[in-house]
């Protein structure tokens, strides 16, 4: 069974019809990468599966694990086990990350009906996260994202994602603003997270990215929809020959 | 038998007892009618047993008040208050008390849970029973104040102070704020009932945080409170004052006064947490809270230091303020104030600058969401002989939704060319992007505007006692709840 089933998905923003009628199924364990242009459609897809408001369902299905996240406020979709490593990381002034990420577990542990974790142990849990990532938990004793550099965003998310344990983790552009040395960082971040039991969507314009976290299935989408489906040498044939294929009107 | 039910019991046995001996009748005769007048000034006084001066001092400030006018300047509205139609002395009530936690309203009993305040405690703020009823058989609270005692501190009642230290009351009620002061100052010193009196011994660093809620024996202080802390030289005293429980009362008006005096090189901390009944959604119902509070930096090297969180009241009209008098002093404001459904707070600080390397600091942040209107009023004054005065002030607001307002309003007056004055401002909104980030994290939009708003207010809430700022914390939550989605 699927992990992430989506049939027929149309949504629009502010009245226009961005997704038209999205199909994809993702496996566990399964890592998938969604490719296209500027305006293809991609961050909305991340957006509309994380339940951002705003963001509006006009018909087709979206499962996960078997349940319709559709009627799921985003909260819930959260704590359901749907990450979303975002492509603009938001500051949150003030809170300090450690507060912030313990907040995030133990909301997860709330819904789950199970005893929230004291403070002392999830600060040992965090280390112990960090250090499989080779990441430092310094990052955390700062207010969220607040003067964080590009690379520090984007590993931050990583780190998060890492201590929420998500079922479904999907990176937007996640490569987006990173130099060489901190794409791999980023992306070993991400193999290491790598599991049979967790699945991936990622999010991204250009190859470079999975040259570094190698996908099972690669997609197009343009003007909404999924144009091409294959294996990781789709990446590989786009990068040379570019989106024109799928530049003008589908058929 | 649990330990609630016990302390009902005894309380009852307690309520049984006054019907034997007729306190009842004496209860009913002290509620003296309705109204305003030197002869309910003199019924207070007399009920209080106190000396002719004070009943003096009383009747002058009354005779001042007959000739003020309420002042109008705060950016708050509310129906004209008939003062004639006011009781201004009340016994506490002790026959409408509800018989135990299940006649509570449920609404408040939920509130009180989330802060996670024992059901010992829940039972004295809901009012099921006494204060005094629960303090007699609390004995850390008798420990705590005959270790105070033997230190030299006094902290009681003020209507005791009167009769105990009357010297001391003479020296410096109203030397900070006079019986002339303003409107409703004028007012609290004619009818005042009652409230704390601190005084703490030269060179001693009070070693325990003073709380009206330990204070033994407190009195239903009613609706004319009136503190007032005396740190003598060199010492230190840290005083919090309030509940974040909310608190209801019957009593519409509430027009404090609290007088500060540090002298050389003492230094006095206060924290508030206030938390009184809002009203309804529509307002109806709640608080008026028009309060005078002012401290006096009198020695060189002295310094005062107000942390309020204000979240309860309808109306809130408040400026803790400190006048510099000695060299070297220090004043200091931290300041949250939160307003939501139709909520108001005009409330600041002032800092009066006369003595030489005078430094105040004033950190501001307000929070609107709802209807809610929401104004920073703040002067800063540098008197000429203020060489190298300086101040620093940051005013920040949030608001949360489209219908509420954020206004600041500061005053700076510079009469000496040494000073620096610094003024910052910021407004500012929760926005979408935030509470995307938080929701899609699992946060619920009620916990990510908890979260966020804590966050802006960060610099505030460090600045309050460890025991007060984790209950604070889930407050800005609870006042906040039902402001989004």
């Amino acid at each position: 069974m699927s992990l992430l089933s989506i049939k027929n998905l149309h949504a629009t923003v502010g009245g226009n019809e961005i997704l038209k009628g999205i199909n994809l199924e993702i496996g566990p364990g399964e890592i998938h990468a969604v490719m296209g242009p500027n305006g293809s459609g991609k961050s909305t897809l991340s957006y509309v599966l994380a339940g951002r408001e705003g963001y509006e369902v006009t018909r087709g299905t979206i499962a996960f694990k078997g349940k319709d996240l559709i009627d799921l406020a985003a909260d819930e979709r959260a704590n359901e086990g749907v990450f979303l490593a975002f492509q603009y990381p938001v500051e949150v002034p003030g809170v300090v990350g450690m507060t912030f990420l313990r907040e995030a577990y133990n909301a997860k542990l709330r819904y789950l009906g199970e005893p929230e974790i004291d403070a002392m142990e999830f600060l040992k849990f965090v280390r112990s996260r960090a250090k499989t990532l080779n990441m430092s938990d310094d990052m955390l004793k700062r207010a969220v994202n607040v003067g964080f550099s590009g690379g520090e965003k984007k590993r931050n998310e990583i780190l998060q994602m890492a201590v929420l344990e998500p079922d479904l983790a999907i990176l937007d552009e996640t490569d987006s603003g990173l130099d060489i040395d901190a794409l791999k960082l980023v992306s070993d971040g991400v193999n290491e997270l790598r599991s049979e039991n967790r699945s991936m969507l990622i999010i991204t314009h250009y190859q470079r990215l999975l040259n570094y976290i190698q996908p099972d299935h690669v997609h197009v989408l343009a003007h909404g929809k999924i144009q091409r489906s294959g294996g990781k040498e789709l990446a590989l044939e786009l990068e040379a020959k570019g989106y024109a294929e799928f530049s003008g009107e589908a058929a | 038998m649990s330990i609630s039910e016990e302390t009902v019991d005894q309380v009852k046995q307690l309520e049984a007892d006054k019907y034997k001996y007729g306190f009842v009748t004496d209860i009913e005769m002290e509620t003296a009618p309705k109204g305003l007048n030197e002869d309910i000034i003199r019924f207070i006084s007399n009920k209080k047993e106190e000396p002719e001066w004070m009943l003096e001092w009383r009747l002058k400030a009354y005779k001042h008040w007959l000739t003020m006018e309420e002042p109008n300047w705060a950016k708050v509205g509310y129906e004209k208050i008939d003062y004639q139609d006011l009781y201004y002395y009340a016994a506490p009530k002790s026959m409408d008390r509800p018989k135990s936690l299940d006649e509570v309203d449920p609404e408040l009993l939920k509130t009180y849970e989330k802060l996670g305040i024992p059901l010992k405690e829940q039972e004295l703020l809901s009012g099921v029973v006494a204060v005094d009823a629960v303090f007699d058989s609390v004995s850390v609270a008798t420990t705590y104040k005959a270790k105070l005692t033997e230190m030299g501190v006094i902290f009681c009642s003020i209507s005791e102070a009167v009769r105990e230290y009357p010297e001391l009351v003479k020296k410096y009620l109203g030397s900070v704020v006079p019986h002339s002061d303003n409107y409703f100052s004028a007012l609290n010193c004619a009818v005042f009932t009652d409230g704390s009196f601190v005084y703490v011994p030269k060179g001693l660093r009070c070693p325990m945080e003073l709380s009206t809620y330990f204070r033994i024996n407190a009195e239903n202080t009613g609706q004319f409170e009136r503190t007032m802390i005396i740190a003598d030289e060199g010492s230190y005293v840290s005083y919090l004052e309030g509940c974040t429980a909310p608190q209801r009362d019957e009593n519409q008006l509430h027009a404090a006064v609290v007088e500060l005096v540090a002298l050389a090189n003492a230094e006095i901390k206060y924290s508030t947490v206030q938390n009184w009944y809002p009203g309804d959604e529509t307002g109806a119902g709640g608080i008026y809270n028009f309060v005078t509070k002012r401290g006096a930096c009198r020695g060189d090297n002295s310094k005062i230091s107000w942390t309020q969180v204000e979240t309860g009241s309808a109306v809130t009209w408040k400026y803790p303020s400190c006048i510099l008098q000695g060299d070297n002093s220090i004043g200091e404001f931290y300041s949250v104030a939160i307003t939501n459904n139709a909520q108001q707070a005009d409330t600041g600080t002032k800092m009066i600058h006369l003595g030489k390397n005078t430094k105040s600091t004033i950190i501001s942040k307000g929070i609107s969401a709802g209807r809610a209107d929401n104004t920073y009023r703040g002067l800063v004054k540098i008197m000429p002989k203020a060489e190298g005065a300086r101040n620093f002030t940051q005013c920040d607001s949030l608001l949360i939704g489209n219908n509420c307002g954020a206004h600041t309003v500061p005053y700076i007056e510079t009469r000496n060319p040494t000073a620096r004055v610094e003024h910052e401002a910021t407004t500012s909104k929760i926005s979408e992007d935030q509470m995307f980030y938080c929701q899609q994290r699992g946060l619920s939009p009620e916990e990510a505007v908890s979260l966020i708003v804590n966050g802006f207010c960060k610099e505030v809430m460090k600045e309050l006692p460890m025991e007060f700022a984790v209950e604070a914390q889930k407050l800005i939550g609870i006042s906040l709840e039902g402001s989004v989605g």
